[in-house]
């Protein structure tokens, strides 16, 4: 008996003291408050028909964003603790355990439960509707992808109180992270749910690629395609080269720990730096995954908010495509220290410079769409002019960083962990606040605050630099990443110190942010126009949040910014008056990938804690559901010309 | 080429002082990387500086066109009825905005390779004092879980946590280690180099004077990390010599049991020293 309640106390982690009692108390808090709410309000049908089984991209999108949303607070706890724990030398406030796995949960999470859904939720949001089409290639697919990487999220934070966190750093270099130096479940958390979401991710690749090149309105041909579905086009592009990567090594990793094989182990001829080639490989095109869709938001906004067409429209493109070819030639830069040689470092490291002559031409390209424009300062518009010069300040230290000489100082210091702070929260995350102020009323039909959308951006936007710019002198003074604690004497203190006190304010800022929120679900101006910004794109010609169906009929498009032109030229969106409707034909909702996925949820857990019962029971219950779908018959229905008629005449649009 | 060079060392000094300056302090124990304590360091400095000169002017063009922009053509209750014109865009400034970065991209990239190939090569002329280095050190470093242990196979020696080596000698550090990856850097001295199990790696590095200089670990890996620090005490070579010897003679056999300590995980806050390099 007291042998069981041992297990189960290290197994739920109770010996690790108050920090987990205090999340399993909030965790179970939330979890029963979220139930009682659901069963009070009789809403677990609503949730099931509406949101659960949904293939409806745009709500796929919004739950996509609140599942980043969640997980930005998560992360940025996770970065609250971290900056505590080094506000001065010599704290205690986290042990060296909990800290290792703070900043490697920090960093996945960052990257791959943030960054990456907050984009993908972007592109269901606004892709089939910037082309005019009435959902994405595969819509099944598409719940399918979401629900794998909600299930797989789920999953990785579970690490932190039900047998630890992993603690390799989100780049988990082998051999460390093999049985022999880190035993435990923790690290097979992180390759079990990266690769659910990898699945997921791969999928919505496949997906977006075939709706972009397929699904278009006629006239729509890629020249006239909005900026961020080019965006979108090219990061499916990318994802569908690279992602594959991630899957073979992090496959080898775990075949290596749950199976006793010796890809990278140090013994039996193992090879720890393959692991470093394959993860970077995946990794490097990984970062502009997760930059280039934001650079679609921000060509999206900056031309709607100067009302000005995008200037240089082709170069954008070029620009765009160059990159991702560069990308994938570009990964040994993360590791010049590992003696490739001058010739290889020199190849690589020009290689990675040149990155920085496409990058160039965009900033100007944005710089010259705001010139001669009118520039109305919404928050949209703050974030990605605030973008610009933060943005610009990381790019050029990261072609400082591709001196192979100068990064061998640069590597793994302070120096380097301010540089993409500086390009992926300077990028990415103003990209996704932009996006979400700028789509929010298309998403649920309210605008958020001005007012405080304008706390929100200069709080978190000085937080960020107050944080992170004195990051780039700590690297000259020595201080190297994940160093959980410092001696006093080296001035290391009052700068970190510093940088706390900006992760506070960007915490501030954050909160804000969800006050935005909810004080505009309850009092936000309403958007009855579906066109608050005088927008350009096909997205602002349907009402907020659009029809089930997008468009009544679809739309023939004549050029670039085709709803500006239909604009100017006092068209309808829906052509020239009489045009009979049609029934439309819609997918079905389905319950099977939730279902599916949560199967996914259960082979996962048997991978983690190699229970090889529930791993096997899992799998199979993955396949039968695939199966099963071939089986699935009933998988559409059409609206009806009736109902059509109802929805367009409450929009105007008769 | 030989002026021009010069300009270009003394455009480094002047904005290398001026780097300094804003960071408030130029002693070595605060700013290694920016006050380089030997030749390997200091080609790097000097690329470090060339490389933030260019980015410099980069970040100050952009800044100047982004304010004017952002501040002129912004939206104004009297300019309510301005309808910005429609510009698909302009092939000479495009064309312009590549060029300046290829060209930017260029000086940059050119000694880059240079210096890239020669900190492969041991530093043979010290660039400060002229004086030849023919003679090097071998060193060869092991990461342990978490300690740094230094053998010097020519003069049969081993120490943990902390090596002497002579000033003005390139010292040829063969890196490798016994468990997880780690980075071998000693900021005043140069940049980092991978210890990787099962390779060895080189790194060059020279100190110009006798001095004291911090040294650690770059690559997390595990517990200890933090604490894996070393002390490189650089020496004249007379006072290197009398070490040796003095080592050689009194410091006590490396033994199993010294041996087992070290492999075993954990932290170690003193140094230690042997007068052998394999366990007996």
């Amino acid at each position: 008996m007291s042998g069981i309640v041992n297990w189960a106390v290290h197994f739920f982690m109770l010996d690790e003291g108050p920090l987990i009692w205090l999340s399993d108390f909030l965790i179970g808090i939330a979890s029963v408050g979220i139930v009682v709410a659901l069963t009070y309000f009789k809403l677990w049908k609503w949730l099931w028909d509406n949101w659960l089984t949904t293939v409806d991209h745009k709500k796929i999108g919004i739950m996509y964003l609140i599942a980043a949303v969640l997980m930005l607070f998560r992360g940025g706890t996770d970065g609250l603790l971290m900056r505590t724990q080094l506000s001065w030398p010599n704290l205690h406030f986290l042990n060296a355990d909990h800290y290792d796995q703070i900043f490697t949960t920090h960093g996945t999470i960052m990257i791959l439960f943030m960054a990456m859904p907050a984009l993908i939720g972007f592109f269901n949001i606004a892709v089939p509707l910037q082309i005019g089409c009435r959902d994405v290639a595969f819509p099944y697919l598409n719940a399918i992808s979401f629900w794998l990487f909600f299930v797989a999220a789920m999953l990785f934070n579970l690490s932190f109180v039900v047998g630890g966190s992993p603690d390799g750093g989100w780049t988990s270099y082998p051999p460390y992270v093999e049985n022999a130096f880190d035993p435990g479940p923790g690290e097979n958390y992180f390759l079990v749910s990266l690769q659910i979401t990898g699945i997921g991710t791969i999928a919505t690749g496949v997906n977006f690629l075939l709706t972009i090149l397929r699904m278009r309105a006629p006239g729509m041909t890629l020249m006239r395609l909005p900026m961020f579905t080019w965006s979108v086009l090219i990061t499916s592009i990318i994802i569908v080269f690279a992602f594959p990567v991630l899957a073979v090594c992090l496959a080898l990793l775990l075949i290596d720990r749950d199976f006793g094989s010796h890809f990278f182990t140090i013994s039996a001829g193992g090879m720890p730096m393959q692991y470093v080639n394959l993860f970077w490989i995946w990794g490097h095109p990984e970062v502009y995954i997760v930059i280039l869709p934001a650079f679609g938001i921000f060509s999206e906004v900056v031309s709607t908010f100067s009302s000005k067409k995008l200037f240089g429209y082709s170069a954008m493109v070029v620009s765009m495509i160059a990159i991702a070819i560069l990308s994938f030639i570009v990964w040994v830069h993360h590791f010049f220290t590992m003696g490739a040689g001058p010739g290889v470092n020199s190849f690589f490291g020009v290689s990675t410079m040149a990155i920085a002559i496409p990058t160039g031409v965009k900033i100007f390209n944005w710089l010259f769409t705001m010139h001669k424009g009118r520039i109305e300062y919404k928050s949209a518009m703050l974030w990605a002019v605030g973008f610009i010069p933060n943005f610009l300040i990381g790019g050029l230290t990261g072609v400082m960083l591709a001196v192979p000489p100068a990064d061998y100082q640069y590597h793994n210091s302070y120096f380097l962990i301010a540089h993409f702070h500086y390009v992926l929260i300077g990028g990415t995350v103003f990209g996704v606040f932009a996006g979400l102020y700028y789509w929010w009323p298309k998403m649920f039909g309210v605008l958020l605050n001005e007012r405080l959308g304008r706390w929100h951006f200069w709080l978190f936007m000085i937080g960020f630099n107050i944080c992170f710019f004195p990051m780039y002198f700590l690297g000259f003074m020595g201080m190297q990443r994940r160093v959980y604690t410092y001696p006093a004497g080296y001035g290391w203190g009052v700068i970190n110190l510093i940088e706390t006190f900006g992760a506070v304010l960007m915490g501030i800022g954050f909160l804000v942010f969800v006050l935005n929120i909810l004080w505009s679900a309850r009092y936000g101006e309403r958007d009855v126009t579906g066109d608050p910004w005088n927008g350009r794109t096909l997205e602002w010609a349907t009402t907020s949040p659009a029809p089930h169906y997008n468009f009544a009929i679809i739309p023939q498009v004549k050029g670039r910014d085709a709803w500006w032109l239909m604009k100017q030229a006092g068209e309808s969106i829906n052509g020239p008056k009489g045009i009979p409707f049609k029934p439309i034909h819609m997918p079905n909702n389905s319950g099977r990938p939730i279902i599916m996925c949560a199967f996914f949820f259960i082979a996962g857990a048997g991978f983690v804690f190699q229970w090889w019962i529930p791993a096997i029971i899992g799998l199979i219950g993955v396949v039968v559901t695939m199966a099963l779908r071939s089986f699935e018959y009933n998988d559409h229905h059409y609206i009806p010309v009736d109902e059509i008629e109802e929805t367009e005449a409450a929009a105007g649009r008769l | 080429m030989k002026p021009s060079g010069r300009r270009v060392r003394s455009l480094f000094l002047i904005v290398g002082l001026s780097m300094l300056a804003l960071a408030g302090c130029n002693d070595p124990k605060y700013m290694p990387v920016l006050s380089p304590q030997g030749p390997v360091a200091r080609s790097e400095y000097y690329l470090i500086l060339w490389s933030f000169v260019l980015m410099l002017v980069v970040v100050l063009g952009v800044f100047v066109i982004f304010f004017y922009v952002t501040v002129k053509y912004r939206a104004r209750p009297d300019n309510k009825d301005y309808v910005p014109p429609e510009i698909e865009g302009n092939a000479k400034l495009e064309t312009l905005w590549t060029v300046i970065p290829i060209i930017v991209v260029i000086a940059l990239a050119i000694p880059t390779v240079a210096v890239t190939y020669k900190l492969v090569k041991p530093p043979k002329v010290d660039a400060a004092t002229g004086a030849s280095t023919a003679k090097t050190l071998t060193i060869d470093v092991v990461a342990e879980q978490w300690k740094w242990v230094f053998k010097y196979p020519a003069q049969n020696i081993e120490t943990v946590n902390y090596v002497n080596i002579p000033a003005g000698v390139p010292v040829d550090f063969e890196l490798t280690s016994a468990g997880p990856m780690n980075t071998f850097w000693v900021p005043a001295l140069g940049g980092m180099e991978f210890a990787m199990p099962g390779k060895d790696l080189k790194l060059w590095l020279e100190a110009d004077h006798p001095g004291s200089y911090e040294g650690r670990s770059g690559q997390y890996s595990g517990r200890g990390f933090s604490q894996m620090t070393f002390t490189v005490n650089s020496q004249t070579a007379s006072d290197f010599a009398k070490w040796v010897k003095q080592t050689q003679q009194s410091a006590p056999k490396l033994t199993q049991q010294d041996q087992e300590q070290i492999v075993k995980p954990g932290t170690l806050s003193h140094t230690l020293t042997f007068s052998s390099i394999d366990p007996q």
